[in-house]
């Protein structure tokens, strides 16, 4: 059974106050004006994955003005476990506690459940932008492969804190650094083998496919200086580094310093130097080579969420990768601002109206035109 | 107009206790006050003693009446073994369990540069010293699963290594100041499957 949400409700989330909707397997249209809600809505799924969705926004950010009181969502999830429900409640700005099935669950646990990828606007630059935005990217996939990487990036980032802070402060007992490093060097290790594997299984699976969107040759490299391979070589490095960190008050060496460096392989430009289309067109790829992987890994595609993805490309790659997606059996949802940016799906998709009113966005199913 | 300020001020010293809501504090302050002789005033009485008295054990944590307390006292609990936790709160789930027989050693938090807590904040160097005057063989970690735990595990693991036996609770079960919600079968299938670091 592949995975899809079959029932979603929202409760003051953002722009929508209250609104209900039932979804069948097919790839999901949302389309409406600017400013009606349609990524309000495609945010709420991504909330089905563990972090702060593809925001990154504070639980605060995401109440709905002016009432600000928290937010619900509800979603009935159809996974290759079976059905969950899953729940979201936000109390008053709180961070959201998360019940699966009824029974309060730790976010981790969404990453074993749900796999959700996505692809935003402000994605467009992310070849050209800071390394941090590639990182993220890149773990967002590690994540959909390796669940575990939540808990061993969340440990990573708290420990690192730690010994940053020991840095700045100028502390010299050899013995406590150690102790943070000991952790740093565990979880760190586990991110780069996480990120290696991933960047191997989506390269084997853009090569196996026969696809319209361009390859990517992708490599995981340091921002600068060398990633120690292995826990006990990281271990060593960070013990090495201690001088030098002390200095810059931070810590310089580990994976919190990757970057992911692409290429469109075609011409052997680096992605960075491509095209504007072609940047945009690598990423599709890579989300589309990263669902078909997940088809093996997980036993089925993941949900993919696809921001306006259709206004930047030709007609002839949005049939394509309207065909890609189909194919793929993916529930996508995808935004756009008329619906004739999806007449290539017919009615291989299903669609919603989205509109702006004063007592909160509307969402309206429409029966496809075929 | 006096008196019922005092009762409404105990009522909202009584909603901050720990289980206690305002509903549940109000209750509890009206039962006393009708069991005005059996309950309130022994209560009070006992209260202001364990003001007067309650201290820390000068040698573990342990929270008692006298400088010492009853487990470092008591030369039958003198086995080589030594209990380290995070909060006297630990100490009290594992006595409740009734299953270690050794003695404690309660530090007081965890290790957090983040929080400004050093080694010279928690009970870190009178463990060290334990070791040697008690003449402790084996170490038992009862740290929390947390990275500040794991991080202050680490930190007195690497100090005591090689002058004892260092051991952790079995894995899986969480420990430290969860301890405190742990039935007693689970703290003792922990502690007898304690492994070494
Ligand atoms: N916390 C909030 N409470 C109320 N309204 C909000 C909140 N956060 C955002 N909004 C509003 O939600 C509206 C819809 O935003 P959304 O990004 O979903 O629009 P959209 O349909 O994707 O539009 P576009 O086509 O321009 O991308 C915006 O006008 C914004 O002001
Ligand atoms: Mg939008
Ligand atoms: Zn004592």
């Amino acid at each position: 059974m592949p995975l899809r949400i079959s029932r979603l409700s929202l409760s003051h989330f953002r722009s929508h106050f209250n609104v209900v909707i039932e979804m069948d397997a097919r790839p999901v249209v949302l389309y409406g004006p600017n400013g009606a809600g349609k990524t309000n809505l495609i945010e709420a799924v991504s909330l089905f994955s563990p972090g702060r969705g593809m925001r990154r926004a504070s639980a605060q950010d995401m109440t709905r003005r002016p009432e600000a009181l928290g937010w619900k969502i509800d979603g009935l999830v159809q996974t290759p476990d079976g059905l969950q429900d899953i729940s979201f409640v936000s109390e008053q700005g709180q961070p959201r506690q998360v019940k699966i099935n009824d029974k309060p669950a730790p976010q981790t646990r969404l990453g074993e459940l749900v796999r959700v990828l996505w692809l935003l606007p402000s994605m467009d630059r992310l070849w050209i932008e800071g390394a941090e935005g590639r990182r993220r990217f890149l773990d967002r996939m590690t994540l959909s492969f390796f669940p575990g990487h939540a808990e061993a990036s969340l440990t990573y980032e708290k420990a690192m804190r730690e010994r940053n802070r020991l840095l700045k402060d100028q502390v010299r007992d050899p013995i406590w650094y150690k102790a943070i490093e000991a952790q740093m060097a565990k979880s760190g290790a586990q991110i780069h083998a996480n990120r290696q594997q991933a960047l191997e299984r989506i390269l084997l699976a853009q090569d196996m496919a026969s696809t319209h969107f361009p390859a990517a040759e992708l490599d995981l490299v340091q921002t600068e200086g060398e990633m120690p391979d292995g826990e006990t070589e990281l271990r060593a490095a960070l013990e090495e580094s201690r001088f030098r960190d002390l200095a810059a008050g931070r810590t310089l060496v580990g994976p919190h310093r990757a970057d992911l460096y692409g290429v469109f392989a075609a011409k052997g430009v680096p992605a960075s130097d491509s095209s504007t289309g072609e940047q945009k067109a690598l990423l599709i790829s890579l989300v589309l080579a990263n669902a078909r992987a997940l088809v093996d890994d997980f036993g089925s595609p993941p949900i993919v969420l696809l921001d306006e993805v259709a206004a930047h490309l030709d007609a002839s790659r949005r049939a394509a990768l309207y065909d890609e997606i189909c194919a793929l059996g993916a529930q996508a949802w995808m935004t756009g601002t008329g619906l004739e940016l999806f007449t290539e799906l017919g009615s291989r998709a299903q669609y919603f109206e989205v509109t702006d009113a004063a007592e909160g966005s509307i969402v309206t199913p429409i029966n496809a035109t075929g | 107009m006096r008196d019922t300020n005092d009762i409404e001020a105990l009522i909202a010293m009584m909603a901050r206790l720990p289980g206690l809501g305002p509903r549940s504090a109000r209750r509890a302050v009206l039962h006393m006050i009708r069991k005005r002789a059996l309950l309130l005033s022994p209560l009070a009485e006992l209260m202001t003693r364990v003001a007067r008295d309650a201290r820390e054990c000068l040698n573990c944590g342990n929270i008692g009446t006298q400088d010492i307390c009853e487990i470092c006292e008591d030369a039958r609990r003198a086995t080589g073994l030594l209990c380290v936790v995070e909060d006297v709160a630990d100490l009290w789930a594992m006595e409740r369990a009734g299953v270690f027989k050794g003695r404690y050693h309660v530090l007081g938090g965890t290790l957090s540069a983040l929080d400004q807590v050093g080694p010279e904040e928690l009970r870190i160097p009178k463990l060290q010293a334990r070791v040697e005057s008690e003449e402790i063989t084996e170490v038992i970690l009862a740290l929390n699963a947390t990275i500040d735990g794991q991080t202050t595990a680490h930190y007195i693991a690497d100090q005591l290594e090689g002058r004892v036996t260092l051991t952790s609770l079995a894995q899986g079960v969480p420990i430290g100041g969860e301890l405190d919600y742990l039935d007693e079968g689970t703290i003792s299938a922990a502690l007898n499957a304690r492994k070494a670091i």
